[in-house]
């Protein structure tokens, strides 16, 4: 039987890694990530889960380790946020590129300069295109739950995965979680097989130097260039999308809980004043639609799950009657405007005409937002009754901008 | 011809002569060696072959008197300033001034 316990975010995620049987972890501590990595360390040490935990000295040598781990066949664990993310950043690239289904939990926590512990989603927002899968959860509960499908997804798909939850808003803050049976996540997640299975009979030389064009091997084989690769990793991204929600809906079968896959809709079937964002803001703008309903507007929340691969066909069909979109963002592309708006107007560029869209910058290193704030910055854009669909910059909520 | 497709999802090769490509064409150098005064061709026998152990690419051959592949030598010259006999000479390939 399944049992219910009220954890931390943090510990939701460790009590995932260790249901879904990793072999190895390597981690290097760094706020709010911190009491994950600790927490699986005991797990590990009294022997309640068999693992080897490699101590590094830091973030890229903890990424490095899981990478040779997975390269023979462990399936493989790490954890981190923020600075920590970014000194993995090269090998970030190389996970994805050697094709191996590592799980991060990255515990978003703004980046430096200046120093912040707190949360908003610029450091896995900077790692966007490294070619991993990237998930946001809303709720404990749907970390330690993402964990788990992390694996088999990626492991299907051979496409590493990053499980992204935000810093103290989940990653310390308590909430009741329902921790499956191990059996139950057994039957779920069969064990790791890596795609090349390295022996002696069978050397190989994994990732050598590629050059412009084809190559004809020993064995007469025309090998694929770097471009072909690159080209195998988007086509794998692109694919991941079926995966990621058949695991979702496997998942909701043996479970009895569905996250909505690549997204999930709240009161949407009549909306008209759609509110988007990824992870936690986006559970606390399902109360700001609650407000707005209550004044008469039809509000309704599209919580993206999947950021990369970007669920482009999904989108449109979630937001085919929008009048408005806005989205709330936890991160910022420098120069230019919020990533998930961006990316949101040219998924529906052509398809959903009529909408006006809005972009707000929020929660900059923790900066508090609440669920009326956001539905009071909605209402006066929707009041404002632009005429076109114009590209807007985004507006900065709660910040001295004067 | 090759006409089987690539079906690994990463890249990667076997070990197996010229997997790296036929890399003896980065060469503007290569390596001549003077059996005169080389120690084992003298000798007749498996003697000095600092060469061989020497050569990064692995593409001098421990034959008597030793041997170099050109397909793949890329012509760095360490063989040359490595043998004690001074027997290796580096020289320009065609076409190079």
């Amino acid at each position: 039987m399944s049992r219910v316990e009220i954890m931390t975010g943090n510990h939701a995620a460790a009590v995932g890694v260790s249901l879904a049987r990793v072999q190895v972890v390597a981690a290097y501590p760094i706020t709010p990530q911190t009491s994950l990595t600790e927490t699986i360390a005991q797990f590990i040490e009294s022997g309640e889960m068999k693992a080897e935990y490699v101590r590094v000295e830091g973030e890229h040598s903890a990424l490095s380790v899981c990478i040779a781990a997975s390269t023979v066949g462990a399936r493989a664990f790490t954890a981190t946020s923020a600075n920590g993310l970014l000194y993995m950043h090269e090998q970030i690239h190389w996970a994805a590129g050697s094709r191996l289904p590592i799980v991060m939990c990255c515990v978003n926590r703004g980046v430096g300069a200046p120093w912040t512990i707190l949360n908003d989603q610029q450091d896995s927002i900077s790692q966007r295109d490294t070619g991993w899968i990237q998930l946001y959860c809303r709720d404990n509960q749907e970390i330690i739950d993402t964990v788990l499908q992390a694996f088999r997804i990626a492991e299907a798909v051979y496409v590493p995965v990053m499980v992204c939850y935000d810093g103290f808003i989940l990653s310390h803050t308590l909430m009741p979680v329902e921790i499956p049976d191990q059996e139950e996540v057994d039957a779920f997640l069969p064990p790791y097989r890596p795609h090349t299975v390295l022996s002696e009979d069978s050397p190989r030389t994994i990732n050598p130097v590629m050059f412009a064009d084809l190559r004809e091997n020993s064995e007469g084989v025309l090998c694929d260039g770097y471009m072909e690769m690159r080209y195998k990793l988007e086509a794998a991204l692109e694919d991941a999308q079926a995966t990621i929600q058949s695991v979702n809906d496997e998942f909701a079968g043996r479970f009895g809980r569905n996250h909505g896959g690549l997204l999930w809709e709240y009161r949407t079937e009549d909306a008209e004043v759609f509110l988007t964002g990824l992870g936690s803001i986006a559970n606390e703008a399902t109360i700001a639609a609650d407000i707005l309903r209550e004044k008469g507007i039809p509000a309704g929340v599209v919580g993206i799950r999947s950021y990369r691969p970007f669920p482009v066909e999904a989108l449109n069909q979630a937001f085919e009657r929008a009048k408005s979109i806005h989205c709330f963002e936890k991160a910022l592309s420098y120069g230019f405007g919020g990533p998930v708006y961006t990316d949101l107007r040219a998924a529906l560029y052509g398809r959903v005409k009529d909408a006006h869209m809005y972009d707000y910058i929020a929660t900059l290193g923790g900066r508090d937002i609440q669920p009326d704030t956001m539905a009071d910055y909605v209402h006066e854009s929707i009041k404002r009754k632009d005429k076109d669909g114009a590209f807007r910059r985004p507006v900065w909520i709660n910040c001295r901008t004067e | 011809m090759a006409n089987r497709t690539d079906e690994n999802i990463s890249a990667m090769c076997t070990p197996a002569l010229g997997e790296g490509g036929r890399t003896g064409d980065w060469r503007t150098l290569h390596p001549v060696i003077d059996y005169g005064k080389c120690i084992p061709a003298q000798k007749g026998k498996a003697a000095c072959l600092l060469c061989w152990l020497y050569c990064p690419e692995g593409v001098v051959k421990a034959t008597i008197p030793p041997t170099i592949d050109l397909n793949y030598c890329k012509g760095c010259g360490i063989c040359a300033e490595e043998c004690p006999a001074k027997a290796i000479s580096m020289v320009l390939e065609e076409g190079h001034e």
